[in-house]
């Protein structure tokens, strides 16, 4: 006789149980509460799926045996970026996101979820810090998703439809940005020069169906906008919101966008205590002023402080609720859904550890590693970088004199262990350099990109 | 006293952490430090010199200095104070399936060969996670019957945007984008299909239920016209009502040229049981973090699955993993593809949790999860029906799927008490408890679904907690009223939250709005 089908995640397929629980409802098979699948909708026997591994044993190991095949680069010897970055994570980031209080909890009420609550009410304050804005919302999705809503957010507060982008940006972020605000926004790309906005062409572009000026700093290679007081005012002049994309791991050694004079700033948490997992690990942030013109336009949840009936205690809330699709369907703005909590305690907990001091210490120490890789890779015969702006973290390469293509660079330092960058033109590398890439990792990039241009050259 | 020591009362004695940690902000002790980053080598410099003097930060972030173990002990507390899956029976929140995320699946992604690898590295050194993605789209795409699976949403909401942007693209395709203006959905639906369709640029038009609970058919043929885009609609509806004449819903939407979309974000009852590809749907898609186990981690990240028939399958976001014999590799070359939906790939720990909880059931032990959350919903069910005051409203009499959604109305009316209230009380007995979405449509509700994780003593537990409330708002209704007791903090003052003079989103607005010390 087969033994009856009892699996550890199962409990009451124990066949007592299940028999006993059978009993209790009056019904006679499970099936009886099918009686609602109308017949020619149910599956005949099982999915074709394949054979179960209910051992833990066995689990692992096939599992385990399928991720043999990734190897991770090096650190120190990837410099790849375009979008996911490779940050050092502090241990006790990743010991408080484990905790299972957090990593299982959802939508708790903010009693039973106070600490939740609280986190993610610290996770706003400290960035907030960070990006000198009173209002930042618990993490959506990722970047991308927080650019489309905060282009969205200038539309349905100006009521107008033009989007002028002023910087270069990822063609990935623009790809999603596309899907999210068409047909309702139409997107205006205004040519950068020298990696940075062309400010007079720009101004050519502001109208009064202008909604938003998009400005990224840093941009897609890398570099930081010098000119965004000027477009700032140039935008508000014609009633249109500055909208600036950033990453915050560079805001403690760089002057925030809202000092000079962005309306809305969003970006991504990845940096900020995050690991890279195969790109797949994204939060997206939306920050604002202190204004209910601002505020009620934002989708995602928002946690205030509350008092409670005890002195000294506090307690938490929804600010303006009544915003969220949650609370008025579709009449609410955009939508709020399970999006990326838990990386917003990480982001937290990663702001807590470093401080002011920290965040100081790394964005310098990454601008220094950043700007002494530019000078070594351009000490190579035959080696630009594509502009002389100033860059943060990335920066791009033209290869196009020393011979091979972007391609053929990147597949011969593969061999040698070394991620040397994204292509993002037939001789054009995006290089990345972060705190990982020490001195010697750089010194080693470059010595073996320069012994590649020597093989080709002789 | 002595032994031997008397039994446990019926409800447990609970009592959650109370630590009354400050704000982090409070902890600031100048001079502090948490964690040290890299520096920079003495001979390159500080960094800040390559910078023009407006782009250098003149004054410092106003983040907190703290040592690392305070930090560590200040997010601990809150973690104790939160109340997760893993330590209460959380059959309270009905339509996010609140279960069991195995520890295994967890200690699984805690690996180098996942955490370390970066989306753009040499394909030939990600062949693992590639070929995890690949399998996991195939056997979702078998659960679902569809031709196939995206995973590239990091939410179901955001699944369910994609099969609208789709939709969308295909009618633009066809020629048709600017005269279909309209979607259908029911109230009973997850909120985010209406959302989705009106943030798409849709009209939204929202049935309600006929007498029996069921979708109004009617009133869907009379909402039907050339101007349809789509049916969107989730099955069974939050009411736990299984819908028995869904195939011809999508008939008659196919009828006038619209296309339908499956909300399964919760198809933890039909798991083998029945396939949107046999109720002729166009698209469908599925929260991993749901039906798959992944935790919700406090609200995210999620995992969205996003199945499409043929007719879909050129429009869906990429890049897709393709197999070719045993290499594994990404094909981003697709004219129709509604392009990206989120960076990258998906989110690859919940793709790996999910992938490793279908292999360890099997197609036996996922049919036999439906049916046990079913039977646990069935069983849950009529004990909370035995509780005086308590109701399912719509199809009397009839069985559920995976929850139910029910009514206090009567003990409402009977006491004052709302449905919020008893919530609220019920947290002083260590378990989670949820109203619905909005709006109301059932009066005082409350939704529960048991999943299969939960057992038989559970789920009485869970009901002899409700029947215990239910009784107090009788007999004591101001211990109700004045809960929690038994929490972390006590009744909350609500006021402050929608007066944007007053309202504190962040500690600095706090501190400028009430201190002179506030920025200002």
């Amino acid at each position: 006789m087969a033994e009856p089908f009892v699996h550890p995640y199962l409990p009451n397929s124990a066949p007592a149980v299940k028999a006993a629980m059978l009993a209790a409802t009056g019904a006679g098979t499970v099936d009886d509460f099918y009686v609602d699948v109308p017949d020619d909708l149910r599956v005949d026997g099982l999915l074709d799926l394949p054979a179960a591994l209910p051992i833990e044993q066995d689990l692992v190991a096939h599992v385990t045996g399928i991720l043999e095949r990734n190897r991770p680069v090096a650190t120190g010897r990837s410099f790849l970026g375009a979008g996911t970055y490779r940050h050092f994570v502090p241990a006790v980031v990743d010991e408080v996101i484990g905790r299972s209080e957090f990593l299982t909890a959802y939508a708790g009420e903010p009693y039973e979820d106070h600490g939740r609550f609280q986190a993610l009410f610290e996770y706003q304050s400290l960035m907030a810090e960070l990006l000198n804005m009173d209002v930042v919302n618990v993490p959506t999705y990722d970047g991308y998703q927080a650019a489309a809503t905060a282009l969205s957010m200038a539309g349905r507060m100006t009521g107008r439809r033009r989007i002028v982008i002023a910087s270069d940006v990822f063609p990935d972020k623009i790809s999603r940005v596309r899907d999210f605000v068409e047909p309702a926004l139409e997107l205006v790309f205004v040519p950068t020069v020298n990696g940075t906005a062309d400010l007079a062409a720009v101004i050519e572009q502001l109208d009064d169906d202008t909604a938003a000026l998009w400005i990224e700093t840093p941009g897609f290679t890398g570099t930081l906008e010098t000119s965004l007081p000027g477009l700032a005012e140039a935008a508000h002049r014609s009633g249109a919101i500055l909208v600036a994309g950033t990453d915050p791991i560079a805001l403690g050694a760089i002057t925030p966008p809202a000092d000079q004079g962005a309306d809305i700033v969003h970006g991504d948490i990845q940096s900020l205590g995050l690991h890279q997992w195969f790109g797949g690990a994204h939060g997206g942030f939306i920050a604002v002023h202190d204004d209910p013109r601002f505020v009620m336009e934002l989708p995602s949840r928002l946690f205030g402080l509350a008092s409670t009936d005890v002195d000294g205690e506090y307690g938490f809330g929804d600010v303006a609720y009544e915003r969220t699709s949650f609370a008025v369907r579709e009449e609410g703005k955009e939508w709020v859904g399970t999006a990326a909590a838990l990386w917003g305690v990480a982001a937290a907990v990663y702001l807590a550890l470093m401080g002011p001091r920290g965040m100081a210490e790394i964005g310098e120490t990454i601008l220094a590693r950043t700007d002494y890789a530019m000078r070594a890779l351009t000490s190579i015969d035959g080696i630009d970088v594509t502009d002389t702006a100033p860059h943060f973290r990335e920066f791009a390469i033209d290869l196009e004199r020393t011979g091979p293509t972007a391609a053929q660079v990147i597949e011969s330092l593969r061999a040698e262990g070394i991620e040397p960058g994204v292509e993002i033109g037939t001789h054009r590398l995006l290089v990345c350099v972060t705190e990982l890439n020490t001195r010697s990792d750089i010194d080693f990039f470059v010595t073996r990109l320069a012994a590649l241009g020597e093989g080709v050259g002789s | 006293m002595s032994l031997p020591i008397a039994p446990k009362p019926t409800l447990r004695r609970f009592h959650e952490a109370r630590w009354d940690e400050p704000i982090i902000f409070e902890l600031d002790t100048p001079g502090e430090r948490g964690v040290l980053p890299s520096r920079p080598e003495p001979d390159l410099g500080t960094g800040a010199e390559a910078l023009p003097d407006e782009l250098r930060r003149t004054t410092s972030p106003a983040l907190p200095e703290i040592g690392q173990m305070r930090v560590l002990k200040h997010f601990l507390r809150l973690s104790q104070e939160t109340l997760g899956a893993d330590l209460n029976v959380d059959v309270g929140q009905g339509t996010c399936t609140m279960k069991y995320s195995p520890k295994v699946n967890d200690a699984l992604i805690r690996t180098g060969r996942l955490t370390d690898l970066h989306p753009l590295q040499d394909e030939a050194s990600v062949q693992g996670i590639l070929e995890i993605i690949w399998r996991t789209e195939r056997m979702l795409a078998e659960i679902a019957g569809m031709e196939r699976v995206s995973l590239q949403t990091s939410g179901g909401s955001a699944a369910i945007w994609t099969n609208i942007s789709m939709i969308r693209a295909y009618h633009e395709a066809a020629g048709e984008g600017d005269r279909r203006d309209e979607v259908i959905t029911t109230i009973f639906s997850h909120p985010s299909n209406a959302a989705t369709a009106k943030a798409a640029g849709y009209r939204v038009i929202t049935l309600y239920p006929d007498a029996d609970g069921y979708p109004d058919i009617e009133a869907f043929k009379k909402a039907l016209s050339p101007r349809t885009a789509a049916l969107m609609i989730t099955n069974p509806e939050d009411t736990g009502i299984c819908n028995r004449r869904i195939a011809e819903f999508v008939d008659l939407a196919h009828s006038v040229g619209a296309l339908a979309a499956y909300d399964q974000a919760n198809a933890n009852g039909i798991l083998g049981i029945t396939r949107a590809k046999d109720a002729g749907f166009d698209a469908c898609h599925f929260n991993l973090h749901k039906t798959f186990s992944t935790p919700h981690g406090g609200g995210g990240p999620g995992s969205g699955a996003n199945g499409v028939s043929e007719k879909l399958a050129p429009f869906l976001p990429g890049p897709v993993v393709e197999r070719d014999g045993d290499r594994f590799y990404l094909d981003g070359e697709r004219p129709l593809s509604i392009g990206k939906v989120a960076p990258f790939y998906g989110v690859v720990p919940n793709i790996v949790r999910a992938y490793a909880w279908m292999r360890s059931l099997g197609a036996e032990g996922l049919r036999e999860a439906a049916e046990l959350a079913v039977l646990n919903n069935n069983y849950l069910m009529k004990r909370i029906l035995e509780i005086p005051g308590a109701s399912a409203p719509y199809a009397t009499g009839r069985r559920r799927i995976e929850q139910v959604r029910y009514s206090w109305r009567a003990l409402y009316e009977e006491t004052g008490i709302t449905s919020e209230e008893i919530g609220v009380r019920a947290g002083d007995f260590g378990v989670h408890y949820w109203t619905s979405h909005h709006p109301f449509v059932v009066p005082q509700p409350f939704t529960l679904e048991p999943t299969e994780s939960y057992s038989k003593a559970e789920l009485d537990e869970y009901a002899d907690v409700m029947a215990h409330v239910a009784a107090e708002a009788r007999e004591t209704p101001d211990v109700v009223r004045t809960a929690p007791h038994n929490q972390t903090i006590h009744h909350i003052h609500h006021d402050d939250l929608d007066d944007p003079e007053r309202w504190a989103p962040s500690w600095r607005a706090y501190r400028r709005k009430y201190f002179a010390d506030g920025d200002g």
